[in-house]
């Protein structure tokens, strides 16, 4: 073993290559792939067309989320191109023997909320999906990154793809996080400083006290949204609390395995005196929380400040008024105050648990505003069951809300959750691109404080006023 | 699946000089709802494309009859967000083998090589020459060379060279892809497999 010091990212990532082909990619070994009905059918045929087996089908794991609806999940689906391919999805897992949690399965949910809170995800994994959020999974200390459909077809067919390695970027925020300010305010701050392409080529480790004292539900929000910067990923080091949360899950390792496992896991830190290509450093005292007024999560700010004037942001000019044009919006206005139509609580990013508890904490007593509609989706059955068994959906439900059943929902709009064209939504998802959460639509993002602010008062409201 | 191979490419250009475009511009999620991989190239840019009722939006490029072409050039920063490989799918049915721009997102970069649409990243100055070039004469066309990586204007002679890496450019080369060098690597595969942990 070399002794020159290795960041978590090197010590996981040359783990996992089988061979480095010159002048070209590593091929890299994947322990973990998850899969969907949206970018896995034409893999499979794919699949078919070269007549090529699945070489390890337990290490793929299936789930319906993209197009699934949110009322009525007993009922046949009614789109039939959705229809379509959720039974493409369960056919292939079938003759293939992969593991498939479709509609109705008590453990179907979004594939990035599933896959921790079943224990499939672990420290020091390489983890991929069809789906760039995959990066959630980096809060366990894991490599994990979103692929394309021929990249899917190569992890069925051989448990590998070929990857060029990352550079490396730290983060670090210290200090400690102010009242109302959450692991999604971390991100967006973050998003808004670099630009959406600010950590493009990079892969980022998450570093710091802030990151530190953050829940694991935390981490994963603020891994999730590491792609919104450009980044392939990016990670935070396993230690106590990611441990904690593991232990007793149903697929992490139990008895002597977990013990074995564990002493492996607590190698896994970037060691002192290890290089980056970039560092970056934030206080927690900078960070209020944020909201997006533009189209792109780079174009966010604190919720007290004003949207800025083109001469001052780093985006083309062009591009920059195109956006505030497409949202309605105009250089130098104030957010607070500002019209919200539609609320949508949910997705990957934030759909957990702590969530729904954080929106709770804002609308108990209070009611829901006329002219909010609200879509609270969690991200899984098994986050519904424990909204119902803390008490969160008395609390919802007496301030005037529904809960709707599980899936990726109005954020990306494939099912019928689209919120309709010049609409104002305050989303707790992770884009506010043209027309992503339905056509016309027009996204602002942040947390569930900011979501629930909103929610009961009917305009942009700064959420530590009703803390 | 197979894609024709590349190898030099002489071809009028198609201007996008928009920053940020997302794969959710280049394919809305709600045409993502296909098996099988077929038509995305009526829906490339949908939105940007067509009105609601499915007029054609006449003041976008890919409406006006004066810019046609294999080469899309677009703004700094093409292919972020999502990693569906159907925006690339629907760039390459629509008939484009070659996007230039001065910054790409990584995922889409992929993906595009994985399936045979060649990613140019040019400089933000040369990019500009092109789109100045293109403003005076739609006409204008330009040279993607691969075996030399290197890309010309070649109303003035103006060129630059672009980087790929050695294998990705035998595999374009060829219309290779990797399942292919994948499946020869099997029993390697299942060895290193065998002493994985985890």
């Amino acid at each position: 073993m070399s002794n020159t010091p290795k960041t978590l990212f090197d010590k996981v990532w040359d783990a996992h290559v089988v061979k480095s082909i010159q002048d070209g990619p590593d091929v890299f070994f994947i322990d973990r792939h998850f899969i969907h009905e949206v970018t896995s059918p034409v893999a499979f045929l794919g699949l078919k067309n070269r007549n090529v087996p699945v070489m390890f089908p337990d290490k793929t794991f299936a789930t319906a989320d993209h197009n699934t609806p949110t009322i009525n999940q007993h009922l046949p689906v009614e789109d039939p191109l959705s229809a379509n391919q959720l039974k493409a999805l369960e056919e292939n897992a079938a003759k293939h023997g992969i593991s498939h949690w479709g509609l109705g399965n008590p453990k179907n949910g979004i594939v990035h909320v599933v896959g921790p809170e079943n224990g499939i995800t672990l420290p020091g994994m390489t983890v991929v999906c069809g789906d760039s959020h995959t990066s959630t999974h980096g809060a366990f200390g894991a490599i994990a990154f979103g692929i394309g459909t021929s990249e899917v077809e190569m992890v069925l067919s051989s448990q590998c793809i070929m990857q060029a390695k990352a550079k490396k970027m730290r983060i670090n925020v210290n200090g400690k996080l102010g009242k109302g300010v959450t692991a999604k305010d971390v991100a967006l701050f973050i998003i808004s400083q670099i630009s959406a392409s600010g950590a493009t080529g990079y892969f980022v480790e998450y570093a710091g006290e802030v990151f530190e004292n953050m829940s694991m539900e935390g981490r994963m929000t603020v891994c999730n949204l590491s792609i919104e910067s450009g980044a392939r990923g990016g990670m935070i080091a396993p230690d106590e609390t990611t441990f904690a949360y593991l232990k007793g899950k149903e697929k992490a390792p139990k008895g002597d395995a977990w013990d074995t496992a564990l002493e492996y896991w607590k190698t896994l830190k970037t060691d002192a005196g290890a290089q980056f290509d970039k560092e970056l450093n934030y206080n927690a005292d900078e960070i209020e929380p944020q909201i997006t007024y533009g189209t792109n999560p780079g174009l966010g700010t604190g919720i007290t400040k004003n949207i800025p004037f083109a001469s001052t942001v780093k985006d083309g000019e062009a591009s920059y008024k195109k956006s505030l044009a497409y949202m309605g919006f105009s250089e130098g206005e104030k957010l607070i105050g500002k019209k919200v139509d539609y609320i949508f609580l949910g997705s990957c990013t934030n759909g957990r648990i702590e969530d729904f508890r954080a929106f709770a904490s804002i609308v108990k007593g209070r009611k829901k505003a006329d002219n909010i509609t609200a879509w609270l989706v969690p991200g899984s059955h098994v986050v519904e069951q424990q909204i119902k068994e803390e008490g969160i959906l008395d609390i919802i439900t007496t301030a005037g809300f529904q809960l709707r059943q599980p899936g990726c929902s109005a954020c990306l709009a494939m099912n019928d959750d689209k919120i309709p064209a010049g609409k104002y939504a305050v989303s707790t998802s992770n884009r506010n691109f043209e027309g992503r959460q339905g056509p016309g639509s027009r996204t602002l993002l942040a947390s569930p404080f900011v979501a629930a602010a909103a929610a009961v008062t009917g305009v942009v409201t700064d959420p530590r006023d009703l803390l | 699946m197979a894609y024709d191979k590349f190898n030099i490419l002489k071809s009028t250009a198609i201007p996008l000089p928009i920053e940020n475009v997302d794969t959710d511009q280049i394919i809305p999620a709600r045409f993502l709802k296909a098996t099988e991989r077929k038509g995305f190239g009526d829906n490339l840019f949908r939105d940007w494309r067509y009105n609601t009722d499915g007029t054609p939006k006449t003041d976008f490029v890919l409406n006006n009859p004066m810019y046609t072409g294999k080469i899309l050039v677009g703004g700094k920063n093409f292919g972020s967000g999502s990693s569906r490989e159907h925006a690339a799918w629907a760039i390459y049915d629509y008939g484009v083998r070659c996007v230039v721009s001065s910054f790409f997102a990584d995922i889409f970069k992929n993906n595009s090589l994985n399936i045979g649409v060649l990613p140019v990243t040019v400089s933000p100055e040369f990019l500009a020459e092109i789109y100045k070039a293109i403003d005076a004469d739609a006409n204008t066309e330009l040279e993607v060379n691969l075996p030399d990586q290197t890309i010309t204007l070649l109303a003035t002679g103006e060129k630059e060279t672009f980087a790929i890496d050695g294998y990705k450019k035998h595999n374009m080369l060829n219309g290779f892809d990797d399942i292919d060098y994948l499946q020869a690597m099997k029993s390697e595969i299942q060895s290193f497999a065998k002493q994985m942990v985890l």
